[in-house]
């Protein structure tokens, strides 16, 4: 930046190409899927499809979507989000705001606090867990999914500190308004927290999509999968429901193998997060660099 | 006494009112199986309960601890979530520093923003990926066969097999760390590079002597986070990609706990591993997190 020489600028060729080596490592993977998956069965077996399509054809995704249980799967997966993010970010609102006050506004916050951050270190352990959801008759429930992990602790303390470090006249001229805390929070901090909010609820969104195993755990009838758990099935059981899809065995294998019916609903699974990702990647670094700003 | 009381729930009412939801949900669920921690004492039997079933002291924690497969995760845990921090921090503060580099800041943005994405993927879809590219007919053993090299079984191997997970952990993760560390290097003084190029430093120097130092305290801070949970080496990544072949290198106490504890139905020594795991870790964690406040004054509350 300040002088160039030569050296210099073989530095940056090389430095460029470095870098966009490993943004390629972390890209084709994808691609090399997404390739497999609109290939034809032959091509894949042998090993000859690279990061294009060989033999291109559609059917793979036909079966995923002919075969009712990928949507169905896919459906609970989105009601279990939407359930799941709306109940995060109303609980770790409704907690950051209490305990982002001081101990002489609110004297029990480092109480409650605790109570928190106890969660974080210390747990009962997988199988108690088990045992207490099915104690509750939580079992087979959407319920399960959703109404444990409510308030993310390290979430909720990204929005805390966002709240500590908003300026206090903020508040008090509000208060000298005449509003009391809910509307504070509601019509004062709710806007202004909007980068904030849109990171934690993007951290609530990929877990409650990304996560296979409470599914695994808590539902034990299949056909109330969500998408995750449906899919780490097909890790190991892709033959199986080709073979009971009710179509021809051998008659479905010249059109796909197990290979491209798994690239293509793993791929499926997986246009959620990439169509969400750019979207609030904008907020999200700025989001978790201010939360971090400590109070 | 009894007006100190009332005069502070008429301070605190709303807000213990706003917060009940969230801590309704965290008493059932995060406290409630704190109490089935008693079956580690316990020969559990789910029909006679937490009532009546007989109690047998230490013997589960005795039987864990004479099985070798047991020990054996207990090491695979620690080697791998040891290698997995090594790794990841590397790969993240160099590629953070290679884009520290670029002064283009559109550029920039791009590959952070395509460096993170792999993070955001679950295990599952990504264990269905690493199958197909890690099998024996997957693109990197072809592109090892074209440089002259024989095949590797990435994830059959019971040698490669831990090396399979430590790296494909680095690879998915260290975009995250590459975005914290980019975040501490932009906020550097630029005052401190401009002296420094008046005092005739050129990049190296100036990266040598600025920016790293400038990082040590995150990295410091980053690392001491990651160890409190050292003994959670990936549950998700390690139970979607192993297999028995690999059990005695790639075993970790998440999968064993899952495997005797619940796919096996032994309630009361998998709650014993479990609740090992959790004194443990809570130390750890308690430790880590100490160190972290007073030598980063980090907190989390």
């Amino acid at each position: 930046m300040h002088f160039r020489s030569k050296g210099q600028k073989i530095f940056n060729v090389v430095n460029y190409i470095l870098v966009i080596l490993v943004c390629l490592t972390c890209l084709l993977p994808i691609v090399n899927t997404l390739a497999i998956s609109f290939s034809s069965p032959t091509y894949v077996a042998a090993g000859d499809v690279y990061f294009w399509p060989k033999g291109f054809t559609t059917q793979s995704y036909e079966f995923a979507m002919s075969n009712g249980k990928f949507l169905q799967a896919f459906l609970i997966a989105i009601e279990r989000c939407l359930l799941g993010v709306a109940i995060n970010l109303f609980c770790m609102i409704t907690t950051a705001y209490p305990l982002s006050k001081t101990t002489k506004q609110f004297p029990d916050r480092n109480f409650f606090m605790f109570f928190y951050v106890f969660t974080m270190l210390f747990g009962g352990g997988l199988v108690p867990w088990y045992i207490l959801m099915s104690n509750l008759h939580l079992l087979n429930k959407i319920w399960a999914l959703v109404l444990p992990l409510s308030v993310p602790v390290s979430s909720m303390a990204i929005l805390m500190n966002f709240m500590r470090s908003l300026p206090k006249e903020m508040e008090e001229a509000a208060s000298i308004d005449g509003a009391g805390n809910f509307r504070i929070l509601w019509s004062i901090l709710l806007p202004v927290l909007t980068p904030s909010l849109a990171t934690v609820g993007l951290f609530a969104f990929v877990y409650h999509w990304n996560d296979w195993f409470s599914g695994a755990l808590f539902i034990n009838n299949p056909a109330k999968y969500p998408l995750q758990t449906y899919l780490q099935t097909l890790l190991t059981n892709m033959r199986d429901m080709m073979r009971q899809s009710g179509s021809n065995y051998y008659e479905l294998l010249q059109r796909m193998n197990e290979q491209t019916g798994r690239a293509s609903q793993l791929f499926l699974g997986l246009v959620p997060i990439l169509v969400v990702y750019p979207f609030v990647q904008k907020y999200f670094t700025t989001g978790l660099v201010m939360g971090s700003v400590k109070g | 006494m009894l007006t100190k009381l009332k005069e502070r729930f008429r301070k605190e009412w709303l807000f213990l009112l706003m917060m009940l939801p969230g801590l309704v949900l965290t008493a059932i669920f995060s406290y409630g199986p704190m109490y089935g921690i008693i079956m580690a004492f316990q020969d559990f039997n789910p029909g006679l309960g937490y009532g009546g079933s007989p109690w047998v002291g230490w013997d589960n924690f005795k039987l864990i601890f004479s099985q070798a497969t047991f020990l054996s995760a207990v090491w695979n845990t620690f080697f791998i979530s040891f290698m997995k921090i090594i790794f990841s921090t590397l790969a993240s503060v160099i590629f953070a520093l290679q884009l520290n580099e670029i002064r283009q800041n559109g550029p920039k943005r791009v590959f952070q923003t395509i460096v993170y994405i792999p993070n955001f993927i679950s295990w599952v879809i990504m264990a269905g990926i690493l199958t197909d590219i890690l099998g024996t007919n997957g693109i990197v053993n072809e592109a090892l066969k074209v440089i002259g090299m024989k095949p590797v079984q990435f994830i059959s191997n019971r040698q490669v097999f831990p090396w399979t997970l430590i790296f494909t952990d680095m690879w998915k993760t260290f975009g995250f760390g590459t975005v914290v560390y980019l975040a501490t290097m932009t906020s550097i003084d630029p005052e401190l590079y401009e002296s420094a190029v008046i005092d005739g430093a050129g990049r190296w120097r100036q990266t040598w002597s600025i920016t790293l130092p400038m990082l040590v305290p995150i990295i410091i801070l980053m690392t001491v986070l990651a160890l409190g949970n050292v003994l959670s080496a990936g549950f998700d990544q390690v139970y979607n990609l192993y297999s028995p072949v690999v059990y005695p290198t790639g075993d970790i106490i998440d999968t064993y706990v899952y495997r005797l504890g619940l796919q096996n139905g032994k309630f009361a020594i998998g709650t014993a591993v479990g609740l090992f795991k959790s004194v443990v870790s809570s130390v750890l964690i308690s430790i880590s997190l100490f160190v972290a406040y007073k030598f980063a004054g980090y907190k989390v509350f």
